[in-house]
């Protein structure tokens, strides 16, 4: 890992539902410019420690900090205009919207129109709009090439579009650290890459960090500098993705397994797809 | 047939009506709107001056339940806290017809706001409960706060004046309504080219994202509550203006549904639905009138079966459109218009 | 002055009569809920239906009560099913509140066909449970509040066996619990929604007869069905238990403020209790907290 301080870390976050403990003392760092890998097995609890992180859940114990503020009691608006954005594993995309207003909504928090400029549009309401439709055609829908779909209604979409939507609704809320939940879930291999190399420029030309939680083995190896495995909602390995397939405990862990060879090869992404 | 436009500029493509077409269309609609008056007989412009109101009040609400999600059976109670706020200055103060409305515009909006409180904690159906609580309690309060409503046998208003100019019959509170109405329309529009709109429509899609994504959910709900109430409130401060007397009679809980099925009927969620849906609304129980009318020397106690008659259509309009065409008559419109554009092509 | 007790003992048990047939007018409101997760806003209106049908079974067509009551009860439930099958199947899938306001219009319907069926003067029901006044203790109570009680407890008690143990009453449970799963397990999901409208149309228009009988009849009497509204709203919307405990809670309160405050203010008094409770415990005392998942 980097020397330089963490722009987030996660430190003994504990979450349960009632009796179910989702995440107990899970901590980690993610490094400024990174791209941190949150991975495990179904229900270990990688959407619950995103949500956590977003806000959308307080945990129990712990805490969460961004660019060194405490941030685990503060309000999910706030963490977004702070630099926190994400996707949704179960896409969350507006669905009586265009895809430019489901865009435009990302930036939300960053704008200042009131009320009353809304109902004149007139003076700031319409400089913010125009400054934002401008802005977001040239650096999010020229970037993730969705020029043909910005009138169309989300709805009307392909399954693999709309990941992209989110992500360029995810990158219109200028992001410090863009959380991507399950990225390429159900995509097929083109898209999967292109959405590899979306990933990649983002924080390679943008400088956005990002943390991730995906199931596509291959993806998660090609790409990310960290990884955090996570079983049954604790912290059972981390490290660089290449130490972390060699660890025992997450072989085990994925595949519950004997074979380990069989297994090493899975967890490599070589069988994938 | 035309297809296809050239947008020339983000600017153009923003605007609320981009082609050429729309605006020579949207021009001869002001210019029949102005010259109407000078047509129409008496009759005709008391319901212009209602269908006027009536949009005002369904814009308002579709704002709330059309486009932010939260559906309110309260629309009329609070067109009864503006009409008794103008009711109660104009008759007692004295003061400027416009300044009372835009009161009644804020007392109204403060009201919602407060109707609007549980959506700190409740959603959906729930809040919709809260609303009709919230129309039955001001219900009481029209009736029992004597000292201010004068109880049952209401407030008698005095005329409408702008500007030493008094408003007293339709042709006259023409001029006043009707720009009232098209401003508010039009800040409606512009509310939805706006993040504030944005954010309304993502409340009503999916409120737990939209709040991860930035929006403060209790500052949006109540702000649709109180822009909602606003637009009741102007809306009841006219139909004072315009009947001259205000009683707790006047509001009754059917006036409240009548608005939910403007909505319903016009489009949720589009500007145009909440003015097709109250013109049609307005226009229903006049048809059915006229029908009375032509029945009632064949069927002698058709003037009685007049209200239930209006009782039954307007729930089966309700049920009919969410059935069957669920974005209205809005969505109908769009349809002819486009095969109108893309004639003789199939769509 | 001193406070009058037993008068106080004759409101509060006058009050539990109404208790009962808001319990079970709630319970019908609930059982539909449970099995569909439709809120349905007509509940007043199908009770207000139940009514009139007894009422021209009997005064209109000159059958016996106990006919009159059976007949009434099997309207009532084909009300419901047929109100099922016309209006709500086809909303299957659409948004709750989209549903909901349907059966706003639907009982806005009724309400109207009513009117121009009966006619829209109130009315009274002919006397079927004689007039005789009963004492418990040294407190009256009417005769009509007290067999309303009496038939409103029974009926609920039948209710909740059968849920318990009669096979469709199994299954409305099941699906109540998961629909998917329940589809699964081979029930037909369809043929019990038909039976939960059908349950809930029988026992609103038992209510409606009941509370007729007391109060009399009118295309307004719906109104009931908001004070039943409000009942599962402070029960809890799933809650049976919840639906009992919440009649007895409002009865109680409409009858003390409608009797010590004024009649006009039993309606205040039944809202403020809703608004206060959806800004206290907004998913009501019993109900199950709904939880959203990102
Ligand atoms: N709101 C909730 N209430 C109760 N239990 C929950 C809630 N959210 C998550 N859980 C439980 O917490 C555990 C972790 O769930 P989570 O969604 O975080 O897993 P995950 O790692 O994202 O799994 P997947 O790979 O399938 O997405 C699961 O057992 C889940 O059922
Ligand atoms: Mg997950």
């Amino acid at each position: 890992m980097s020397a330089a301080s963490p722009i987030l870390s996660v430190d003994a976050v504990s979450l349960s539902f009632g009796g179910l403990k989702a995440l107990s003392g899970v901590t980690f760092d993610v490094a400024p410019n990174s791209i941190t890998a949150v991975i495990g097995p179904n229900g270990a609890g990688k959407t619950s420690l995103f949500n956590c992180v977003s806000g959308f859940y307080t945990p129990q114990q712990g805490a969460i900090r961004f660019e060194g503020a405490d941030i685990t009691r503060t309000h999910p608006p706030h963490r977004a205009k702070i630099g926190l954005a994400r996707t949704f594993q179960n896409i969350a995309l507006f669905r009586g919207m265009t895809v430019l207003d489901n865009i435009k909504l990302g930036r939300h928090a960053h704008m200042r129109t009131n009320l009353l400029d809304a109902l004149l549009y007139w003076g700031r309401a319409q400089r913010e709009e125009m400054a934002l439709r401008a802005e977001i055609e040239e650096k999010v829908i020229d970037f993730l090439e969705i020029n043909h779909i910005r009138n169309q209604p989300v709805a009307s979409l392909a399954y693999g579009l709309r990941k992209r939507v989110e992500l360029a609704r995810a990158l219109a809320m200028r992001p410090k650290v863009l959380m991507l939940d399950e990225p390429v879930a159900g995509m097929n291999r083109e898209e999967t890459e292109d959405m590899a190399r979306f990933i990649l420029d983002v924080k390679e030309e943008w400088g956005v960090t990002i943390l991730m939680v995906e199931h596509d083995m291959g993806m998660v190896m090609d790409i990310s500098d960290h990884v955090v495995v996570l079983n049954f909602g604790t912290v059972i390995a981390r490290g660089k993705p290449a130490e972390v397939t060699q660890n025992p405990d997450v072989i085990r862990a994925y595949l519950g397994g004997t074979d380990i060879e069989a297994l090493q090869r899975r967890i490599q992404g070589r069988e994938a797809a | 047939m035309r297809i296809g436009t050239l947008k020339e500029s983000y600017a153009a493509d923003e605007a609320l009506f981009d082609t050429r077409t729309q605006k020579a269309w949207l021009g001869l609609f002001f210019l029949a709107l102005l010259v109407f008056p000078f047509t129409a007989g008496e009759y005709w412009l008391y319901i212009a001056c209602l269908v006027a109101i009536h949009v005002i009040s369904t814009t308002g609400l579709n704002i709330l339940t059309g486009f932010t999600g939260l559906v309110s059976l309260g629309q009329a109670a609070f067109m009864g806290v503006g009409a008794y706020t103008v009711a109660v200055l104009e008759a007692r103060l004295g003061t400027p017809t416009l300044v009372n409305l835009l009161a009644a515009g804020f007392v109204t909006a403060a009201v919602g706001a407060l109707v609007g409180l549980p959506s700190l904690r409740v959603k959906g159906l729930y809040l919709a409960m809260a609303t009709i609580a919230a129309s039955f309690i001001l219900h009481f309060i029209f009736a029992n706060w004597t000292s201010v409503t004068q109880g049952v046998s209401g407030i008698n208003v005095p005329p409408a004046s702008v500007l030493g100019f008094e408003m007293a019959r339709p042709v006259q509170l023409y001029w006043l309504i009707l720009p009232i109405a098209v401003l508010m329309v039009l800040g409606a529009a512009n509310l939805f080219r706006t993040r504030i709109g944005r954010a309304f429509i993502a409340i009503r899609d999916r409120d737990i994202s939209a709040e991860v994504l930035g929006i403060p959910l209790l500052r949006y709900k109540l702000m649709s509550f109180a822009l909602s109430s606003f637009y009741a409130g102007v809306a009841g401060g006219l139909w004072a203006y315009f009947f001259r007397v205000v009683t707790p009679e006047s509001f009754p809980f059917v006036y409240s549904i009548f608005f939910l099925a403007a909505v319903i009927v016009g489009g949720m969620g589009t500007i145009l639905g909440g003015i097709l849906g109250a013109v049609f609304m307005t226009l229903v129980p006049e048809v059915l009138k006229l029908g009375v009318g032509l029945l009632s020397p064949v069927l002698p106690d058709a003037v009685a079966i007049l209200s239930p008659v209006r009782t039954i259509v307007f729930g089966a309009l309700i049920v009919g459109f969410l059935v069957f065409e669920p974005h209205g008559l809005a969505e109908i419109w769009r349809r002819t218009r486009r095969f109108f554009h893309l004639w003789p092509f199939k769509t | 002055m001193d406070f009058d007790w037993l008068f106080f003992a004759e409101v509060t048990l006058a009050a539990l009569g109404n208790s009962a047939l808001l319990a079970l007018t709630g319970l019908a409101f609930v059982l539909i809920y449970k099995a569909t997760r439709v809120v349905n806003l007509a509940i007043g209106e199908m009770l207000m239906v139940g009514a009139y049908l007894f009422f021209s079974f009997t005064a209109g067509l000159g059958l016996p009560p106990w006919g009159a009551i059976l007949l009434a009860v099997v309207g009532g439930a084909l009300l419901g099913a047929t109100i099922e099958r016309a209006v709500i199947r086809p909303m299957l899938g659409e948004a709750a509140i989209s549903v909901f306001m349907v059966t706003i219009g639907v009982g806005s319907v009724l309400i109207g066909l009513t009117e121009i069926i009966w006619g829209a003067e109130p009315t009274a029901l002919p006397d079927f449970m004689g007039k005789a006044p009963i004492f418990i203790g040294d407190a009256y109570v009417s005769r009509k509040v007290v067999i309303g009680f009496s038939v409103a407890a029974a009926v609920i008690a039948v209710f909740l066996l059968a849920f318990r143990f009669w096979r469709g009453g199994i299954a409305l449970r099941a699906t109540a619990s998961d629909q998917a799963a329940a589809y699964s397990c081979g029930i037909n999901v369809p043929a019990v929604f038909s039976l939960a409208w059908m349950f809930a149309g029988a026992a609103a228009a038992g209510a409606g007869i009941l509370v007729g009988a007391v109060g009399g009849i009118a295309p307004t009497m719906g109104v009931f069905g908001l004070s039943a509204l409000v009942v599962v709203i402070v029960g809890g919307l799933d809650s049976i238990a919840g639906a009992l405990i919440g009649g007895v809670l409002v009865g109680l309160l409409e009858a003390w403020c409608g009797t010590y405050l004024g009649g006009e203010y039993k309606m205040l008094a039944t809202f403020g209790l809703l608004m206060l409770v959806l800004l206290v415990r907004p998913y009501g005392l019993f109900g199950t907290v709904e939880i959203e998942r990102l």
